[in-house]
């Protein structure tokens, strides 16, 4: 019988700033697990270091809270030895986009089969606000001595231009659009990728909650009654079909300019889905024929408390 | 009989053939029952430079190289000029009669400092600048020389055959040259022929051009060399003999140990063990279906790690293979894994640091950096091996390490090893027993990952089994592993973790921490690849009526200080050998055993001890003409 929502909650005290976006991030992810009906413990949650970071204790699935920039090579070890595990990482934008810029760039590469989360607030948070890379050059938030010397990273062009075969980007105060696309992501049978906007209520007095609101904006607001808008609603088509050449980089480019919507008018939804993309464990099972039936975590390596791998075929080769 | 101790020699520019003539060489005496010991050396560099493989073989076990070459097998300028004064009275050299009037300034890759040292050498003996000059200072010393046109060869070939292309085929040098060196000791033909048909066994028609060639070259030996002093026929060969290279040992004991996950990152001398593993990916399983290793190519070190890490958390027996630079990287990881008591192995092939050092070469630098790798306190084991036979063995014990006492395990090689090609018994994988200690494959309700336990080790769940679920965090946690700052739980915790570096000396078997080889008044401390040269100098000793004691170090960390205290308890003089710079043996011993070094036999020049030097050094120590600190020089 599938789980509730509350179901995938701890009983852990969550010690967010109150009005953190990140409550409505790991709400989402509740609800999107509940929504799938996953088993609890054949799910695994595992996270960076930073506020985000500590997502991991609040969900009750399997939970791997690991190191600044890393979470993406320590799931990626998990899903290969074990592709059974439904696998989400998460992290702030410092952490994945910043210190682990590498890996976030190889993980594209590799389309290992799993979830990627970044929330994306601006800045670093838990050390007291300084600017983390998607803050804008020149922006000076709250609790910085001078504005903001380096150029933001675009993390949804970053991720198409790596490899990421899903790319999405939600919003932490529209959980249930958010709820979606967790679920879409983790559906999709590749590496899947999601720029989640999460006003940092402390630190980032820029990107705030009436920001994104657009409570700025006079004359849109009364409109749109916010900045942020969905590409599913304007008929954006996001998916490769076919996998052409062609096709694939004219749907590359429009996720790239799309990507560049910034200011008044920001495109949350999917900006790129391709799923002829052979996932890694597809690639392990082309050259190990019975990897996925049998994968590294399930095989059985002794017998008698002895080894039962018979290496005497090489040895015979090394003989002389 | 007299017996047989003949050390070949072969160089020329990375990328001719060097190491495949060593290998068609080698084999030929292992075939032929012989023992053999080689190295090679080389260049950080593709194309071009200096490489060379000094192959030693005898008729009884030997584990090292010794410093005089017998026959050098040589078809270009700068290996004459790098190696001609290694070569011993009585012993030859082969070379190309072509490059007599070659001079030292036509040889580009020959650097400023050698070439300086050479010149000063050449005037002080009044010779020319030349191949011909360092030739004539050899034969004043008792060489024989063996001139050969090996372009002439190649032409007479060609006509032979009718075969115009093989006249600039100058690949086949290296098969020249050591065929040129079996027909001039004599060995039996058949085993060259053989040894090339399974070398080249899946390209027919390179194997046999290449049998043509060494067939030519070696009868050109025979016929029109003159005589030489030595002669190869062949010996005793013991059934079930390996001839392996260095990587083997702790590769094919992975294998057999169920190691099933190897992340790495490209780093000399660590990846051959990588590629020879996803080379052979596919494993046979005792009445089973086939197994596999997945071996992944990452973008760095710390992915390494954290890979590694991840396939441990599933229960799968995860390792990584990397060097100094990149265990450097993976160290934040280590801790990491401590923590969260994780198993995982580490294996380092050490080579000469600091930073990008000597990329290539030898060095033991590793020891203490291993030892105190990581931030904060965690146990962890380090565990060195000596010798690559003895590897495949150890790289067992540390998967059982690593599961029954749940921590990272750093298991140290180096490049001596990994270069290293020698005969070795046959790998018993029966003697690999399995221990995953408190892994469970079942969990009952209320499951708690670091719950407190008698012996300090929780019972260890992984990911995807039912009810298994548990927390990791880098962070201080209670034993659901979700975070605590609480004083009281993190001294509890911190206790815990911590208690294992007790239990494993209290675990592991004395035999497993330190071997000794006997304990005199001088007993040597060692550990790691230095292991062979020691083990062959101290028996060089003994033939003169000096017995030397040795102790060979295996656990590092925690050290076995009391064991090793009570082993060297008789001995009254401690000489520490190893390659380094600051003797870091020296230093964990005078830590853990409280006794000072007496003696230091030091070497850091990024080339591997022979025995002779090792031997050379206790001599003067024994004799009392030995400086507290000898440090070695041998090799180019």
């Amino acid at each position: 019988m599938a789980l509730k929502p509350s179901e995938f909650k701890t009983d852990v005290h969550n010690d967010w700033c109150p009005g953190c976006g990140d409550f409505g991030i790991v709400n989402a992810i509740q609800m999107a697990l509940a929504d799938m009906g996953v088993q609890r413990d054949k799910t695994a949650i595992f996270s960076g270091i930073g506020c985000s970071g500590k997502t991991s204790h609040y969900i009750n699935t399997y939970g791997v809270h690991t190191l600044h920039g890393r979470v993406l090579t320590f799931a990626q070890g998990a899903k290969i030895a074990n592709p059974e595990m439904t696998i989400v990482a998460v992290g702030g934008d410092g952490d994945g986009l910043g210190i682990g810029a590498g890996h976030f760039v190889a993980a594209g590469r590799r389309n290992v089969n799993m979830t990627y989360i970044i929330f994306d607030n601006g800045v670093y948070g838990l050390t007291k606000g300084q600017a983390s890379p998607t803050l804008k050059l020149g922006e000076q938030t709250k609790s910085l001595p001078s504005p903001n010397t380096n150029y933001n990273v675009n993390p949804i062009g970053l991720a198409v231009a790596s490899g990421f075969t899903f790319v999405g980007r939600g919003y932490s105060y529209d959980i249930r659009h958010l709820k979606d696309l967790i679920v879409q992501a983790v559906k999709h049978p590749g590496l899947s990728f999601l720029d989640v906007l999460q006003p940092c209520p402390t630190y980032n007095d820029i990107n705030t909650r009436d920001w994104y609101a657009g409570k700025d904006l006079m004359e849109e607001a009364q409109s749109r009654h916010s900045r942020i808008y969905k590409l599913e609603e304007t008929g954006y088509e996001p998916t490769v079909h076919y996998g052409s050449d062609v096709e694939v980089n004219e749907k590359l480019s429009q996720a790239l300019i799309k990507s560049l919507e910034w200011g008044n008018k920001i495109p949350i939804g999917v900006f790129y889905k391709n799923e002829l993309i052979t996932p890694y464990t597809q690639r392990l099972q082309d050259k190990i024929p019975n990897y996925l039936e049998n994968p590294p975590a399930k095989q059985n390596i002794s017998k008698d408390g002895k080894s039962n791998t018979d290496i005497s075929k090489i040895l015979d080769s090394l003989e002389v | 009989m007299t017996s047989v101790d003949f050390t070949w020699i072969i160089g020329g520019p990375q990328g001719s053939g060097v190491e495949s003539g060593a290998n068609i060489f080698s084999r030929v005496c292992a075939e032929m029952g012989y023992q053999v010991f080689g190295k090679r050396e080389f260049y950080s560099n593709i194309k071009g430079e200096h490489s060379y493989f000094a192959v030693r073989i005898a008729d009884r076990k030997i584990h090292s190289n010794v410093n005089g070459v017998t026959l050098m097998a040589s078809f270009d300028a700068e290996t004459i000029f790098r190696h001609y004064d290694e070569v011993v009275y009585g012993g030859g050299i082969i070379y190309d009669s072509d490059l007599e009037d070659t001079s030292t300034d036509k040889v580009h890759t020959l650097d400023a400092p050698f070439k300086e040292r050479l010149h000063k050498e050449l005037e002080s003996k009044n010779k020319p600048f030349t191949i011909s000059g360092v030739l004539e200072i050899a034969k004043e010393n008792g060489v024989s020389l063996f001139p050969v046109s090996f372009k002439s060869i190649l032409e007479t070939l060609a006509e032979e055959a009718e075969n115009p292309r093989l006249k600039g085929l100058i690949r086949m040098f290296n098969v020249i040259g050591v065929s040129l060196s079996l027909g001039l000791v004599k060995m039996p033909p058949d085993s060259l022929q053989k040894t090339i048909e399974s070398i080249f066994s899946k390209k027919p028609e390179i194997a046999k051009i290449n049998q043509v060639t060494a067939n030519y070259s070696y009868n050109y030996a025979t016929t029109k060399f003159a005589s030489f002093n030595h002669t190869l026929s062949g010996s005793q060969k013991e059934p079930h003999t390996l001839l392996i290279q260095g990587f083997h040992g702790t590769a094919l004991g992975k294998m057999a140990s169920g190691c099933r996950l190897q992340p790495y990152y490209p780093i000399t001398p660590a990846s051959d063990e990588s590629v020879f593993l996803e080379s052979n990916e596919i494993l046979q399983i005792i009445d089973d279906r086939p197994g596999s290793t997945a071996v992944i190519q990452t973008e760095d070190e710390i992915c390494a790690m954290g890979m590694t890490i991840g396939g441990a958390l599933t229960g799968t027996r995860s390792a990584t293979c990397t060097s100094g630079p990149g265990f450097a990287l993976m160290t934040e990881m280590l801790g990491w894994a401590g923590i969260n008591e994780v198993p995982v192995v580490i294996t380092n092939y050490q080579r000469s640091g600091p930073s990008t050092g000597l990329p290539t070469r030898h060095g033991q630098d590793d020891l203490l950096f291993s030892v105190f790798a990581g931030h904060g306190d965690f146990p962890k084991i380090v565990y060195a091996s000596g010798e690559v036979e003895e590897s495949f063995y150890d790289t067992g014990n540390c998967f059982n390490y690593a599961e029954v006492f749940q921590v990272p395990v750093i298991h140290l090689m180096d490049k001596f090893h990994a270069s290293s090609v020698m005969t070795c018994k046959r790998f018993d994988s029966e003697k690999i027993s399995i221990n995953r200690g408190k892994l469970l494959d079942k969990v009952e309700d209320g499951y708690r990952r670091f719950e407190f336990t008698e012996d300090g080790v929780s019972p260890r769940s992984r990911l995807g089994i039912d009810n298994g679920i548990f927390w990791d965090t880098g962070d201080e946690s209670d034993e659901t592993g979700h975070i605590t700052e609480d004083p009281v739980l993190r001294v509890k915790m911190m206790d815990k973790r911590m208690s294992r570096l007790d239990l494993i000396l209290n675990t592991i078997p004395d035999y497993e921490k330190a071997v000794s080889y006997g304990v005199e008044d001088y007993t040597i401390i060692s550990w790691g690849s230095t292991k062979g040269p020691v083990l062959d100098a101290v028996e060089m000793l003994k033939k003169e009526g000096i017995s030397i004691g040795f102790v060979q170090l295996k656990l590092m960390h925690p050290f076995p200080g009391q064991y090793v205290r009570s082993l060297l308890k008789e001995a009254k003089t401690i000489i520490d050998i190893e390659a380094n710079h600051s003797g870091q043996l020296g230093k964990l011993f005078k830590q853990n055993v409280l006794r000072d070094i007496d003696y230091f036999i030091l070497k850091y020049t990024g080339r591997a001890m022979t025995s002779t030097e090792v031997y050379e050094s206790l001599k003067k120590i024994v004799q009392n003409k030995a400086e507290k600190r000898e440090v070695l020089t041998h090799g180019a």
